[in-house]
């Protein structure tokens, strides 16, 4: 998978920009999904986080980041020769998206694609964050994510760097598989959801010093699931636009990438429901929510490489599993992760990953794709940490406890999202 | 211990990655990258430990 790659006809160049300009509904239902799983009180810092943070990620992103992911015609790249073989680690491209007009245009598509997908990775550890990370804060996460971690991503996945090459250098499949942005979006964003949680810390009230965790349900179901619908539009587009681009999949497999995003979301849920019906009595609306939202992250990294019967297991896995590994983030592990994006994003993005090497039947494929998953782990999850523990002596993450008390939105914003609403007594502040 | 668990995840990639170098054999660099990744995994289990026992040490 590499931008490099053979010129497109204008009916598929038109057609992956028609995806691409569908493909921000899923930042749109990732940022209704945030919001719906927050508190009344933080509702507009909420949504006004996403947006920012978005806003902030692909400036920067377009002005200095896209130069390391190497998506435009630039340097050679800066490559290591290890035991005689090449690893590509950085692009080298041009500043400024410099020469994106005269580029050809499957790298113009490719500029295009990262925009969005760093746009959607950046949002992630915002939802983890919820109700104590202050906006500059989320801000400043944004621009670290845009312009170190998500470009050297990129460019390993999609950029020809070196784990795009483990085919060529290696002989193992056809390198490492993310066409829908499951280890560059989704994990990426996920471990970044991960780091947040330990930097910034619980939610005030969320684990007290005696029994269990308190429960702290999002105060809107009907974003949250109004957002899962509109990201599964997104998704599929975004799906789509990634085989078309990074696997160069022929048109007649289109329609298949998009049913397999369906199906692996539409078990998952059913899935969740199940499981949740199974456990508490009655399906529960959010963990359904990110049954949902984890059959889509999971179909990114499989929906281009399987068969829709390995989407609906993959599917059902995700599904499965991330009830369960909500319950025991929070209750087990005291991980106060609001919108779920460690098991929705992370866990599910890994199991994606790992699907699309385990139903291939290129020799090697598994290999390559557990030499992602180890990357993303052994590298990103420690850099990511380690950048963040910089960041907050810089710019604090959490907001002080009088902010958490009269919540986000007065605190940051000096008004309300819902200002007709009475303000009850929390009890969680006892 | 958190820190000390983030730091032995780098060694489980480089493990993964030298069987890639060093092993032609596909059971063997296979094997060897499971062995990568279970490292990796022992490192996030001691991260995750440290956050739990730095969250209770925050109620005392």
């Amino acid at each position: 998978m590499n931008c490099a790659a053979a010129p497109l006809s204008d009916a598929v160049f038109a057609l992956a920009l028609g995806l691409l300009l569908m493909s921000p509904l899923a930042i749109a239902g990732l940022a209704l999904i945030n919001v719906g799983l927050g508190r009344t009180r933080s509702a507009a810092q909420a949504l006004l986080g996403n947006l920012a943070m978005a806003a902030v990620a692909v400036v920067l992103f377009a002005i200095l980041g896209s130069a390391f992911a190497g998506c435009l015609p630039g340097g050679a790249g800066h490559i290591l020769q290890i035991a005689g073989k090449p690893w590509n680690l950085l692009g080298a491209g041009p500043l400024f998206a410099g020469g994106l007009a005269t580029a050809p245009a499957q790298s113009q598509l490719a500029l295009l694609f990262e925009l969005i997908a760093v746009a959607l990775a950046v949002l992630l550890p915002w939802g983890s964050g919820a109700d104590r990370l202050r906006l500059s804060a989320g801000c400043a996460i944004a621009a670290v994510l845009a312009l170190v971690v998500f470009p050297v991503a990129a460019f390993w996945t999609w950029g020809g760097g070196w784990l795009a090459a483990l085919g060529v250098n290696f002989g193992l499949g056809q390198g490492f598989m993310d066409a829908g942005g499951a280890a560059t979006v989704h994990v990426v964003g996920g471990i970044s959801a991960l780091a947040v949680i330990w930097i910034a810390g619980p939610r005030r009230g969320k684990f007290p010093k005696e029994g269990f965790s308190t429960a702290m349900p999002g105060h809107n179901a009907v974003y949250v699931l109004f957002g899962c619908m509109v990201a599964l539009v997104g998704w599929m587009a975004f799906n789509a636009a990634g085989a078309l681009l990074w696997v160069h999949a022929p048109l007649g497999a289109l329609a298949q990438v998009a049913l397999n995003t369906v199906l692996s979301a539409s078990i998952a849920l059913a899935a969740t429901f199940t499981v949740t019906r199974i456990r508490f009595g009655k399906p529960d609306a959010s963990l359904c929510a990110n049954g949902w939202m984890a059959g889509l992250v999971a179909s990114s990294g499989a929906a281009a490489a399987v068969s829709p019967a390995a989407a609906l297991f993959i599917g059902m896995v995700a599904g499965i599993a991330t009830p369960l590994l909500v319950e025991l983030f929070e209750l087990a592990l005291s991980i106060d992760d609001p919108s779920g994006a460690v098991s929705v994003h992370a866990i599910a993005g890994i199991w994606g990953i790992f699907a699309a090497g385990l139903f291939s039947d290129r020799p090697g494929q598994l290999v390559a794709q557990l030499a992602g998953i180890a990357t993303l782990l052994g590298f990103f999850l420690p850099l990511v940490y380690f950048l963040f523990l910089a960041l907050n002596r810089f710019v604090p993450f959490r907001v002080d406890s009088d902010g958490e008390r009269i919540g986000m939105d007065l605190h940051e914003l000096g008004g309300g999202a819902y200002p007709e609403f009475v303000i009850h007594r929390d009890e969680s502040y006892r | 211990m958190k820190y000390a668990g983030l730091l032995v995840m780098p060694a489980g990639l480089f493990l993964a990655l030298a069987a890639l170098v060093l092993f032609a054999d596909p059971v063997e660099r296979g094997a060897f990258v499971v062995c990568g990744l279970a490292v990796e995994a022992l490192g996030l289990g001691v991260a995750v430990r440290g956050h739990m026992l730095a969250q209770r040490g925050s109620h005392l």
